[in-house]
């Protein structure tokens, strides 16, 4: 199964977890299996139309998915996956 | 909630708002928590990446910039604990943006730059409802 690193803020929001586990063939299936496990997590990294808030980007290796399929790349069960917010305000 | 900054550290974060005037100016806090209470030890100052002429009430902290700041972190045995930021001519109390865009868990750092001399620093986390800031205390540690 591929692995969902967790970064330090939202960890609390997964019961402490650094790493998770979780079936999946796209990106968008890992992310909907961490939100399904531990629901706490969705209000961080979806805002309430089911988009990814503007500050999660997610990590293919050393390649955001955006440039890649988006949450439509395919993953293989050795791919990690890894949470990198970016940070904006004013 | 406290949060721990030698006086030192302090004075970096005010005098980086200072240079930034009239810009926002912003970095990253690393370093521990132990046993919930929150220390900072080293800074990050960072370029603001948004565009020029949003720089005066926007700041941006890229991806590219996080991942390299993770790293140095792990370098360092530290943690990205928060963000600094500073505020242009305006209070140092979270603005509407900030929350739009903060993240749980981190600490909020803001100072109040007026007329491009440092007006006082506070810091904030982010509620669990999103809805709101709760507010740091910072403790200014004087180091000999």
């Amino acid at each position: 199964m591929p692995t969902l690193k967790i970064p330090t803020p939202l960890r609390p929001y997964a019961e402490g977890h650094s790493t998770l586990n979780l079936p999946g063939q796209v990106v968008e299936e890992v992310l909907e299996g961490a939100v399904a496990t531990y629901p706490l997590l969705k209000k961080h990294l979806f805002n309430d139309e089911g988009k990814l808030r503007p500050y999660v980007n997610i990590f293919l290796g050393e390649d955001n998915v955006n440039q890649l399929a988006g949450l439509k790349t395919l993953l293989s069960d050795a791919d990690t996956l890894l949470i990198i917010p970016s940070i904006a305000g004013g | 909630m406290n949060i721990y900054i030698s006086a030192d550290i302090l004075d970096q974060i005010q005098s980086h708002g200072e240079n930034t005037y009239p810009n926002e100016g912003a970095g990253l806090m690393l370093g521990k928590e132990e046993n919930s209470k929150r220390t900072i030890e080293k800074l990050l100052f960072l370029e603001n990446a948004r565009e020029e002429e949003n720089q005066h009430n926007r700041y941006l902290i890229t991806v590219e910039d996080m991942l390299w700041g993770e790293k140095e972190a792990d370098r360092l045995n530290s943690s990205i604990l928060g963000i600094f930021h500073s505020h242009p001519d305006h209070p140092n109390l979270p603005s509407e943006y900030d929350r739009e865009f903060a993240i749980p868990w981190y600490s909020y750092l803001i100072t109040s730059i007026n007329n491009g001399k440092a007006a006082g620093s506070r810091c904030w986390r982010l509620r669990d409802d999103r809805l709101s800031f709760s507010e740091e205390i910072i403790q200014t540690l004087t180091i000999r």
